[in-house]
């Protein structure tokens, strides 16, 4: 029995009308399983989820890069926090960024290639759709959210997702105002004894399809590249619509979701390491949760900027001054305040992994539903090269992926591990990416 | 006044040389009798491009909060614009609109409706009382829509539009048996509009100049009003553009002169400076607080207060020479900025203050605001400070740094290092670091005279600090000299009227206005600098109000003054973050 053949809205519309405004259902019982998933009992199999993460300045690929590849592989020093989740990550090393002719923009050309596969000209050129919008527009499109983007940065301009040139999705950076945005009043809880759909919803409902009228009506006086934004516009009521609808639909119990505690204020603002650690780790925890209430299916977190401009308390240079100004220690044969820098973003990595392995779904974890792919911007920091990348891969996307493994990729380009990333989650592409960063080569070691 | 009657701009002046003092009579009589109260005619220029911006901000909570009341202010964020040659305003005309901003643009209509209809506020906002509160009142409802759907529309709008949602609020009313919810989500779908969140320009044929086309009068209002307020048209505006007054030179320049007068300006200018000075980077400044204990979030929040007050006292209120905020040493101080400025505790509140004359702070540069924001949480950066100088008082772009420099030759492992400008020699040894750093860090170096919190200091680990640069081949020794030298150099009042005409405008100034803003500086230069009669002069001239359509333009960077004789600059978006230290 599917819940969606209750066929409710139908019958709550008609009580609404009726004047009716809380209407109390039973918990579906008979739809959960032994481990609590609904979607088991419903028929329908667990859904895949898509999630990126992005820091700046890359690792110190000296103590981070391991000797041995496959599986098993020894975790030197940096690597450390990712041992409590080797099982579940590919790491990627020795990865190369191509830039055909086009000059090396610091910072900006590593990382707009590992997520779009073009090396932009200028700065001034944006990044275009992202590869996390590639996979939304085919597996984003039934839920609450198509995406949620978050960034530990504390600034509202560092997002690593753009729809196209012109809209970057604007990065949730307050932890309060996600969990608002997610758990407050318009969080409709699927295992909520009590379903109360809202009059007012309704109303606003119907408000909304003469803006819909206005926009048409607009597109008649505008310029070409402007009826572009207007589509946007009302690509955007659209969702906004089906946001109402689904208010006024009874969800389907999930087992995993719980709707975590209210956040009442903001971590302080700042870019200092211990800060930036814990409004990432209050941004994950909402995240793993809104993943969990299948508030969406594809996100993107970053850790820092590219170019990060984290610092260290009582020190003057932050993370990237750093990585020019730091001399390099003859005894360790590294920059060690840079050292330290680049270990804090890999403890929030495994941070991250971690967080998802700990909900329960299916037989499995989370975790196991899911793919995440990370990146950076540079190989060795200190002088802004694009090769030697490192990159990860976490999750085993439904049992699409192996995991466990370190693969030295032999200075290949960095868009094979986004490209065998869209291959693992169903996206039909023969190839990805443009000029020398085009592939079609996927890492067919981790593919199951 | 005088120098207006005689003829205002430089070229003029010229001519009254030409024809010696005793014609001046006869200039004077020529003068009235063609009715030219002005310098030069302006020139002939294609306009500008009609744009499709999206309302921003402070520009919807402005308008809000001037329709409905100071009351009603909603919190929010709506998302990042692209900084375009300099502007957000610019970033304006092209930006997208993601699902996440739909989803802002409707919390906030939300919060926006549900305070006004709340029972502490309606009694103020809303001009009529129900028959009752728990069902539909057509009649008090078109009173309330009636007089500010227009407002938000930012046009009249007609009869059958208003009792479209006349009969929405009564649907509403009757489906939640409540008066004011009805009302409310009315008001929700109205802040949800395109044409309330999109500045959609419209232009006509120019009966005037056949051949031509000029923003329509609802277009024309609006952008006079975002200019001028940063905020929608008032009702007197809109009745101008109505009755056509606002296409006549005598109504358009009633107009702008009201606007002028208004205290909404004061919220305008401050709008565009916060645009100009990159000040959006304030939302996302903290320094380290154990190396720069006094600096705290209030001191974030005070430095850009501070700067914005003083740039409204001296422009506004005392109509003064827009170069000398390069120099003036009087500004506000407060609690707070005290300790960093090592001034006695000021306050409460806000205090006027005056520097004394052998102090080191002189104008801007030596802001907080200027120091502190470009610079790093835990030290200064002559770098940072240099490019922004270049970039925001200048409108110069710098280069990006190059690739693949090896910096192993130029770090400094001894220790024995104690000054910036010891620990950034390098740049001017390396050549391909030296290019750049050569328009940056004479400069910068200068400002080495304040750390990264904005305090003036004489030395740095106990070293003194040679506060000698030059800028564009003027010499100084200290940061006086360097303000006295910017406040000279010829690029600052007209990068103030590339900047302020684009910001006007809505879209980047380029090669296609350089004609306009020549004659625009000249004429901002033959006025005393005086600020206020540059956003006159800007919104009566013929460039602001005749439009084409932006796919016919075909642009050039623009470069800097001739006069100003330097190598010639790009015009870009750089992303300020794309800088070495």
């Amino acid at each position: 029995m599917k819940v969606k053949n209750l066929s409710r809205r139908h019958v709550l519309r008609g009580l609404l009308n009726g004047g009716v405004v809380a209407v109390a259902l039973p918990v579906l019982d008979c739809l959960l399983d032994d481990n609590g998933a609904a979607w088991a009992a419903t028929g329908e199999s667990l859904p895949l989820r898509f999630g990126t993460w992005f820091w700046g300045l890359g690792a110190t690929n000296r103590i981070f890069v391991p000797q041995k590849t496959g599986a098993g592989y020894e975790v030197p020093s940096q690597l450390g926090p990712v041992a409590r989740v080797q099982q579940h990550v590919n790491l990627f090393t020795n990865l190369n960024v191509f830039r055909d002719g086009e000059p090396n923009l610091c910072h900006y050309s590593g990382w707009i290639v590992g997520r779009t596969g073009k090396a932009p000209k200028t700065t001034a050129e944006q990044p275009g759709e992202t590869l996390d919008i590639t996979v939304a527009n085919q597996i984003g499109r039934t839920t609450r959210f198509r995406t949620l983007t978050a960034s530990a940065t504390g600034d509202f301009r560092n997002t690593v997702s753009y729809e196209n040139a012109n809209t970057p999705n604007p990065p949730e950076i307050s932890p309060l105002e996600f969990y608002t945005r997610l758990f407050g009043a318009d969080f409709q809880d699927p295992n909520a004894p009590v379903f109360t759909p809202s009059p007012r919803v309704m109303v606003r409902r119907s408000v909304l399809s003469g803006v819909l009228d206005e926009i048409k009506a607009m597109e008649k006086t505008v310029g070409a590249t402007d009826r572009q934004r207007l589509d946007e516009y009302f690509t955007g009521l659209r969702h906004l619509e089906k946001q109402l609808d689904q208010q006024l639909t009874k969800p389907e119990p999930i087992a995993a979701c719980h709707a975590p505690p209210s956040v009442s204020m903001d971590p302080k603002m700042g870019v200092e390491v211990d800060m930036v650690q814990k409004r990432h780790r209050m941004l994950t925890d909402l995240m793993v949760m809104a993943v969990a209430c299948d508030q969406t299916r594809v996100f993107n977190m970053a850790y820092s900027n590219a170019q990060a401009n984290t610092v260290k308390e009582g020190y003057e240079k932050p993370h990237h001054t750093t990585t020019h100004e730091e001399p390099i220690d003859s005894h360790y044969g590294y920059q060690p305040q840079c050292a330290y820098f680049s270990s804090r973003a890999i403890e929030e990595w495994a941070y991250f992994v971690e967080a998802f392995t700990k909900i329960r779904e299916g037989a499995g974890t989370l975790l196991d539903n899911m793919l995440i792919y990370a990146n950076t911007d540079h190989g060795e920091a200190r002088i802004h090269s694009l090769d030697g990348l490192v990159a990860f891969t976490a999750g085993r996307a439904g049992g699409r992926v192996k995991t466990g493994l370190h693969v030295d990729a032999g200075a290949t380009g960095v868009t094979r591990v986004a490209y065998t990333a869209m291959r693992a989650m169903g996206i039909e592409l023969p190839n990805w990416g443009v000029k020398s960063n085009m592939t079609s080569n996927a890492f067919s070691e981790i593919l199951a | 006044m005088l120098q207006r009657l005689l003829g205002g701009g430089p070229q003029s002046r010229k001519k009254k040389v030409l024809l010696g003092g005793g014609a001046l009579a006869a200039v004077l009589l020529a003068a009235v009798v063609v009715g030219a109260m002005r310098g030069p005619a302006e020139p002939q220029s294609k306009g500008t491009p009609r744009s499709m911006r999206l309302l921003t901000q402070d520009q919807y909570l402005n308008t809000v909060a001037y329709v409905f009341g100071p009351n009603v202010q909603p919190t929010t964020r709506f998302a990042a614009l692209p900084r375009i040659d300099g502007l957000l305003a610019s970033g304006a005309a092209i930006a997208g609109l993601s699902d996440a901003q739909l989803e802002t643009y409707q919390k906030t209509a939300t919060k926006v409706a549900a305070q006004i209809v709340s029972e502490d506020s309606r009694p103020y906002l809303i001009p009529c009382e129900p028959a009752a509160t728990d069902a539909a009142d057509p009649q008090c409802a078109k009173e309330f829509l009636a007089q500010v759907a227009p407002l938000l529309y930012r046009r009249a709008l007609s009869e059958e539009q208003i009792d479209r949602f006349v009969a929405a609020a009564n649907q509403s009313a009757d489906a939640l048996h409540d008066f004011y919810q009805g009302l409310s989500v009315v008001v929700e779908g109205i802040l949800m509009s395109p044409n309330v969140l999109l500045v959609a320009e419209v232009s006509e044929p120019d009966p005037d100049h056949p051949g031509e086309t000029r923003l329509d009068s609802w277009s024309l209002a609006t952008r006079l009003s975002l200019f001028l307020w940063n905020a929608a048209p008032d009702a007197e505006l809109l009745a101008a553009a109505q009755s056509g007054a606002l296409q006549t030179k005598k109504g358009l320049a009633a107009q702008v002169d009201r606007m002028l007068a208004s205290p909404r300006l004061e919220t305008g200018v401050r709008a565009l400076f916060d645009d100009m000075f990159a000040f959006e980077d304030f939302n996302r400044l903290a320094k380290d607080n154990t190396i720069y204990p006094a600096f705290t979030g209030e001191t974030a929040v005070d430095a850009r207060e501070q700067t914005l007050r003083t740039v409204v006292d001296h422009l506004l209120v005392r109509r003064a020479d827009y170069r000398d905020l390069f120099t003036t040493r009087k500004t506000f101080m407060s609690p707070s900025l005290a300790p960093i400025y090592k001034v006695a505790a000021q306050g409460p509140g806000w205090t006027p203050y005056e520097f004394p004359a052998d102090d080191p702070h002189a104008g801007l540069l030596t802001h907080v605001s200027f120091e502190a924001l470009h610079s790093h949480p835990g030290r200064s950066s002559p770098t940072l400070r240099g490019k922004a100088l270049r970039e925001v008082m200048l409108c110069q772009t710098v280069p990006r740094p190059p690739a693949n420099v090896d910096f192993s030759k130029v770090q400094n492992p001894d220790g024995s290092v104690k000054t910036a400008r010891e620990r950034i020699d390098f740049h001017l040894q390396n050549p391909s670091c030296a290019g750049c750093h050569r328009i940056m860090d004479p400069m910068g170096l200068s400002m080495e005279a304040f750390d990264g919190a904005g305090t003036f200091r004489h030395e740095e680990n106990g070293v003194p600090i040679d506060t000698s640069g030059n800028l564009d081949g003027v010499e100084f020794t200290d940061i006086v000299g360097l303000a006295k030298a910017l406040r000279d150099n010829p690029q600052v009042p007209w990068c103030a009227v590339r900047r302020t005409f684009a910001y006007g405008t809505g879209t980047p100034a380029d090669s296609n206005d350089r004609r306009v803003l020549e004659y625009l500086s000249a004429e901002f230069a033959g006025q005393g600098y005086v600020f206020p009669e540059l956003l006159r002069d800007i919104a009566l001239s013929r460039a602001f109000r005749k439009v084409y359509e932006p796919h016919l333009r075909k642009t050039f960077p623009l470069p800097d003054l001739k006069s100003a004789e330097r190598p010639q600059q790009t015009a870009s978006a750089e992303p300020a973050s794309a800088i070495h230290p």
